[in-house]
């Protein structure tokens, strides 16, 4: 069966939508990391398919920078999240309330 | 068979000196048993921003001579506009290793990774100003802004700096995730991710649905304006300036602005500049928002970091200004307003890191009442850091802030020139205020502020900059038209 690109791309864009979802609305740091992670693979869905209907190799490469930086981002993201832990055992970004104004 | 495009080594040399010099640190730390004196890697970080403005002045000569070029496959280009860009970054990375090695002796942060991770964050916002490829503008961007999570996260005494980090972290990830997102979907569009292939596909193609190029092009838009801090996507500023250690406070309001701006600049003139008429409602409202929401909220601050964090925002506005023109002189503009900002702001927050204290906690209006009348050179010295960023005549900031209005009013932007005007005297206010409390009566007697040598030659420098460039901009002037030439309308 073959399945028309458009689909990708909507299943993209939809597992984009949820992942800034729930990046917006979710208040635990885990859970929104995991949030970024989807954004970005839905990013790289996209460049394939687009890659794809366009016959260039362009977009597949692109996800392969797309996948380091999202490994990157993450890793100092933990980093971060355990220096957090360290002080408060939380990980609640609502806890995290020392700023206001 | 790959092939391997060709490098002119000339144009990667700026990025490949700062990633060298920070590699080489971060090995020599590692491998020596004894721990690297801050005092080494802060000459090494100095010496390689020396070495990045010496290369930037053979570019400069080069393309002079030899016009501009692009390079690895067309992913780099070389033209002046990148090397302003580049002096301006390392003119940041210098001063602020100076300052950042003070603040660390201050307030016992061992070790030397701030100046690894200033030097390499250093490579990403030159990469951004120097690329010609939306993939590379996006590395840039992450190894600018991973970097600066970092370094936000840097100071472990005090817990407001890692819930920053985490505040910049999350938002700095929604914005790159929208960023790449954009770049996909205008990938999709035009088949291409170079600037200038796309800008040749939309001079060529008249398109019939040229709904997925804006739906591209708008992503890309809001993921500059949350890297610039622009309202509505301005929230994260005032809590990362504030909780971010001082002295990377100044570097990340300098510098993230350089490499965002004139990546932005080229994405959406160069890239986008065919239907620059589409993007400017949005470009519109970003700097009406930006601007009066700035100075307005700005009023109503204690705090003096999250002041001048809400001064950067209505200062955003100002240099979208130049953007929304689209003129050769709108982006010579822009790009003075940049530049010059640049050793402004990073003196600016190397004396408020000196007031605040070890702890780098003092951050009360307060700590400055009377601050002129016990050292009256540092207390002028920051009256006239701020006079300039008001835009008080003969400082610097006036003729930034004179160039970009008359730029949009060339435009024929009667509206954003009235409304940024406006904006301007109203930030006015607290500038004044916050200058006039320096030189009020202390009622009640505080300690003195130490200045070490480091700091103080970079106040010294930001001031000097200030004084004689605001009486005398013209050369300035004249390296900005000359890098702007290439985007005549």
């Amino acid at each position: 069966m073959n399945v028309p690109a458009a689909w990708y791309l909507v299943l993209a864009a939809v597992l984009f939508g949820i992942g800034a979802y729930g990046l917006l609305t979710r208040r635990s740091a885990l859970i929104m990391f995991m949030c970024l992670e989807l954004m970005l693979n839905a990013v790289n869905l996209t460049f394939v398919t687009f890659s794809r209907t366009l016959s260039d190799i362009g977009g597949q490469a692109s996800v392969f920078f797309v996948m380091v930086v999202a490994a990157a981002e993450v890793t100092v993201g933990l980093g971060i999240v355990v220096a957090i832990f360290r002080r408060r055992s939380t990980t609640s970004v609502d806890e995290l309330s020392e700023m206001k104004g | 068979m790959i092939k391997i495009p060709s490098a002119h080594y000339l144009a990667i040399a700026p990025v490949l000196i700062y990633f060298g010099a920070s590699l080489a640190l971060l090995i020599t730390s590692a491998l020596r048993r004894s721990r690297l004196s801050a005092s080494a890697a802060t000459s090494l970080s100095v010496l390689s921003s020396v070495a990045v403005i010496v290369v930037a002045v053979f570019e400069w000569l080069y393309v002079s001579r030899h016009g501009a070029s692009e390079t690895v496959a067309h992913a780099i280009v070389l033209d002046r506009f990148g090397v302003l860009a580049t002096v301006a970054v390392a003119l940041g990375t210098l001063l602020t290793s100076l300052v950042a090695k003070d603040w660390a002796t201050r307030s016992k942060i061992l070790g030397i990774e701030n100046q690894i991770l200033i030097l390499a964050t250093s490579a990403g916002a030159i990469m951004m100003a120097v690329a010609n490829d939306l993939i590379v503008i996006f590395l840039g961007l992450e190894i600018l802004s991973i970097g600066l999570y970092v370094l936000v996260a840097m100071d472990r005494h005090r817990a407001r700096s890692a819930e920053a980090a985490l505040k910049y972290f999350l938002l700095g990830g929604l914005a790159a995730a929208i960023f790449i997102y954009g770049v996909a979907i205008l990938y999709g569009a035009t088949g291409t991710t170079t600037i200038s292939t796309m800008s040749l596909y939309f001079a060529t193609n008249y398109l019939l649905h040229p709904g997925l190029a804006y739906l591209g092009g708008a992503l890309v838009l809001i993921a500059f304006a949350f890297k610039v801090a622009a309202v509505p996507f301005h929230n994260w500023a005032p809590d990362v300036y504030e909780g971010a250690p001082t002295p990377i406070t100044g570097y990340m309001a300098a510098i993230v602005k350089v490499g965002a701006f004139l990546g932005f600049i080229r994405v959406i003139l160069s890239g986008l500049g065919t239907n620059l008429d589409t993007w400017r409602p949005i470009l519109f409202a970003l700097i009406v928002l930006s601007t009066v929401v700035g100075a307005v909220l700005g009023l109503a601050q204690k705090n003096v970091k999250r002041l001048l964090a809400y001064s950067s925002i209505n200062q955003a506005g100002f240099m979208l200004l130049g953007l929304w023109a689209g003129t050769a002189r709108g982006v010579a503009s822009t790009l003075f307003f940049v530049c010059t900002y640049v050793p402004v702001i990073i003196a600016t927050f190397a004396i408020v890191g000196l007031v605040s204290g070890a702890s780098d906690e003092a951050h009360d209006i307060d700590s400055y009442r009377g601050l002129g009348r016990r050292q009256p050179w540092l207390g002028a010295a920051l009256a006239v850091l701020l006079l300039s960023q008001l835009g008080a005549p003969f400082t610097l900031g006036f003729f930034a802030k004179f160039s970009v209005v008359a730029s949009a009013l060339d435009a024929s932007g009667t509206t954003l020139g009235l409304v940024t005007m406006l904006s301007a005297a109203i930030a006015a206010v607290f500038y004044l205020r916050w200058t006039q409390l320096l030189f009020a009566d202390d009622k009640v007697s505080q300690s003195r502020v130490e200045i070490p040598a480091a700091t103080g030659t970079v106040i010294a420098l930001g001031v000097a900059t200030v004084l004689i460039f605001g009486v005398w901009p013209t050369p300035i002037m004249w390296l900005c038209q000359h890098a702007s030439i290439a985007f005549l309308p």
